[in-house]
């Protein structure tokens, strides 16, 4: 469905991405994780062109994504601060990006009901509060019934219940065969809700591959230490090099 | 593209500062009108207003609003819309307000006591040199990540071309006053759009002749048809070459 191809990215002298290759299939949930700034965010936003890369490809259904628009009617995209016009109210806010996609006709406003955002759609988005805001940016990635859903911490900052309800509504979509990206520091939430792992490390893939064999590779029968484990092994990686470079 | 103008316009109107912008126009239109009774004088004030006022607030207000509408911006690049028409209509959206608020705040007292063609070009100087520096504004916005820099960049262009450039074609014409200047001077008029909009409105106003030889060559530069259609063309360049790089680069930036 989308192909990541040897893509980089530089911000400055700062390599974000490095010659960055992946495949996303449809019918699978993605757990990407990775240190602060190991490169998640940017590739998502380079999934949904805010971030242009510098050299390589990403193909969506075999398009490529550089100079078409049209491929984003397909991706759901859940930032992780939602940032909104202060001056809109959260109903004219949907209203607007309903017809912003007036080829689309069934919407999915699930997550609207059990938010409760109807009750407030006269509140201007300025005066949100960040767990509201979070609602409405989850409410809206799932509104247009999308095959893609990109949702960058979709947890942090929403309260327990608001959680639950989000995590529902994503396992609903997985069995709906959909292609779910999350990115999250919340491993229990990832365990719960994926099926792939990606583990990214300064701008490099340093683990992509099914649950289970991430299990299997690091000898743990647990996600949480599995995790970690990897986390190590990058540590060690890294102190590798150092020594490396000193001879 | 209309979609996205129309919600780019919608929040500007909700600002408030359109509003604020005719008002002053308005007042400063009425009591010139009140000044003197002698349409000429009243352009000939009105320009001298215009001129310094319109890029000053076209350029302030485009920059503050490309900043303040970042994260509609935003939100719209991660929708299917295309990248050019995000940009488009927010830049159109910044000189149609502008455009609008100075043709209602100039055109409503023109309206009530009376204009001649020298006012209506007043008119149409006035939103050319609005879009000249919203264009200039947005430059600056997309070039740079912060809103304070962007602010200054466009403060900068607007202090060269309504103050600094004039001193600086100035000492060029005393220093070689002994040559002939005029295709020169003519020459650098060009490079301003400001110079070039207020030696537009002066040709109108017959007052050529106090701008000495120099003017007497303007005005027969001017009066031939030829002269205008260049001069307009390079105003027209002036619209859209700053706004094209802007898009350009727009095209490219990240978010």
């Amino acid at each position: 469905m989308i192909s990541v191809k040897q893509v980089s990215k530089k911000f400055g002298k700062l390599e974000v991405l490095k010659d960055f290759s992946l495949d996303f299939e449809l019918g699978n949930s993605y757990a990407i994780m990775g240190p602060n700034g190991s490169g998640k965010t940017t590739l998502i936003k380079t999934l949904l062109g805010m971030v242009i890369p510098d050299q390589g490809e990403i193909l969506v259904k075999g398009i490529p994504v550089q100079g078409n628009h049209q491929y984003r009617s397909l991706i759901g995209y859940m930032p992780q601060i939602g940032r909104y016009p202060a001056n809109m109210k959260i109903g004219q806010l949907f209203a607007m990006m309903k017809d912003m996609r007036p080829e689309i006709k069934g919407y999915d406003s699930e997550l609207m009901e059990q938010f409760e955002l109807e009750r407030m759609k006269d509140k201007a988005l300025g005066t949100l509060s960040g767990g509201t805001r979070q609602k409405v940016s989850a409410a809206l990635a799932f509104l247009f019934l999308p095959d893609v859903l990109i949702l960058d911490e979709p947890t942090a900052g929403l309260d327990p219940i608001a959680v639950e309800v989000l995590k529902k509504k994503i396992k609903k979509e997985r069995k709906a065969g959909k292609l779910i990206l999350i990115t999250s520091h919340i491993l229990s939430d990832l365990e719960e809700l994926t099926n792939r792992a990606i583990y990214l490390f300064e701008g490099e893939v340093f683990f992509a591959d099914t649950i289970e064999s991430l299990k299997e590779i690091t000898d743990e029968d647990r996600f949480s230490p599995a995790i970690a484990k990897l986390m190590q092994w990058t540590l060690k990686k890294n102190t590798a090099k150092k020594s490396l470079s000193h001879v | 593209m209309f979609k996205l103008l129309k919600y780019a316009l919608y929040d500007m109107v909700k600002s408030r500062f359109a509003l604020i912008y005719t008002l002053f126009m308005v007042l400063v239109a009425i009591s010139i009108y009140q000044v003197s009774d002698d349409l000429g004088k009243v352009s000939l004030s009105l320009m001298n207003i215009m001129i310094m006022i319109v890029p000053l607030i076209s350029a302030v207000f485009a920059t503050t609003h490309f900043f303040n509408n970042l994260e509609f911006i935003e939100l719209m690049l991660a929708q299917p819309v295309k990248r050019i028409h995000v940009f488009l209509s927010q830049l159109l959206a910044v000189i149609l307000m502008l455009s609008l608020a100075l043709i209602v705040g100039f055109g409503l007292p023109m309206f009530v006591w009376g204009a001649d063609s020298s006012l209506l070009t007043l008119l149409l100087v006035g939103v050319v040199l609005s879009a000249v520096f919203a264009g200039f504004a947005f430059l600056a916005s997309v070039y740079t990540r912060d809103k304070a820099k962007a602010i200054g960049i466009s403060l900068s262009l607007w202090i060269y071309f309504s103050l600094v450039y004039d001193g600086l074609v100035l000492y060029l014409i005393y220093s070689f006053a002994d040559y002939p200047l005029e295709k020169t001077t003519l020459v650098l008029m060009m490079l301003n759009p400001v110079d070039l909009g207020r030696v537009l409105m002066l040709m109108q106003l017959d007052i050529s002749a106090l701008m000495g030889y120099t003017g007497a060559f303007f005005q027969q530069f001017f009066s031939e048809i030829f002269g205008v259609a260049l001069a307009g063309g390079t105003l027209m360049l002036w619209v859209l070459l700053p706004s094209m790089l802007a898009l350009l680069k727009f095209k490219k930036r990240d978010f």
